[in-house]
């Protein structure tokens, strides 16, 4: 088994705030997050996929496959976006870097495994990087 | 158990070609990198060993050693070498980041004085890398 990581770069623009919470509660819980007009950030975002190699290509993953799947599903999506306002997944779901985390898994999950082939690579892993200092990762449970 | 990660780095060219596709296949699928004549990169490897803390030294094993491990078995075979010309093992394997990998994995695996090689992690630029753990 060999793992292959490719990292990705997006900004976008998010405002923490939950309705389940008080304003009080959003101020204490998200702080400066929680800030009405938003703010933004630049994600690292590493998709990590897992299989055997493909002896004919010596590869896990064609990476154009793998690029042009993220870059359709992930980057297109996000890239440049008020997460809160242009993406219909976060209308009603608070787009911490945790749930945007699961949010990527989600989206490339079965785009990299339906559409690669008689290849055996499937998604292992998502990391993102908020900032330098905070990062999540996700492996489906 | 402690791990160690000891990085070294090599720079190589290569170029990924595969005789039994078409020119039109050998392009689609390998993009810019089908280029015959080679195009390079620096690469960064780390080397984790997994061992016990020897209780008279403190350490899992000598940093020197490992060092010159790494230079006698990888260093000496891959830097500023074409791959694909050069390093026997790629005479007819292409070589991606994950055949480098493994190959690496298989010259230092028998070698290591005390420890057991954990992970191999390579990276090609720092937006790509490859981890291989041994099967």
């Amino acid at each position: 088994m060999v793992y292959l990581t490719r990292r990705y770069r997006f900004a976008a623009a998010h405002r923490l705030h939950s309705d389940a919470l008080s304003e009080e509660e959003n101020q204490t819980v998200y702080g400066k997050c929680n800030n009405p007009y938003g703010h933004g950030h630049n994600y690292v975002l590493e998709v990590t996929v897992a299989g055997s190699i493909d002896p004919a290509t010596g590869m896990v993953m064609e990476l154009g496959f793998l690029d042009g799947t993220v870059e359709k599903e992930v980057l297109e999506r996000f890239d440049h976006k008020h997460l809160n306002l242009d993406v219909e997944t976060f209308r009603n779901l608070v787009p911490t870097t945790e749930n945007l985390c699961i949010e990527i898994y989600k989206l490339l999950r079965t785009k990299l495994e339906a559409s690669n082939g008689a290849l055996s690579a499937r998604l292992e892993r998502i990391r993102l990087e908020e900032t330098n200092s905070n990062f999540f990762e996700y492996e489906g449970q | 158990m402690v791990y160690l990660t000891r990085r070294a780095e090599f720079s190589a060219s290569h170029y990924y070609h595969n005789p039994e596709m078409t020119p039109e296949e050998n392009r689609r699928i390998f993009g810019k990198c089908n280029n015959p004549h080679g195009h390079g990169h620096n690469y960064t490897l780390d080397v984790t060993v997994v061992g016990e803390v020897d209780p008279r030294t403190g350490v899992v094993l000598d940093l020197k050693d490992l060092k010159k491990l790494l230079e006698a078995e990888v260093l000496r075979l891959m830097d500023h070498r074409f791959l694909n010309k050069e390093v026997p093992a790629f005479a007819r394997k292409i070589p991606t980041t994950e055949n480098i990998a493994i190959e690496i994995w298989k010259l230092l695996e028998s070698k290591l004085p005390v420890g057991k090689l954990h992970r191999i992690r390579l990276y090609e630029s720092p937006d790509l890398y490859v981890d291989y753990c041994g099967e």
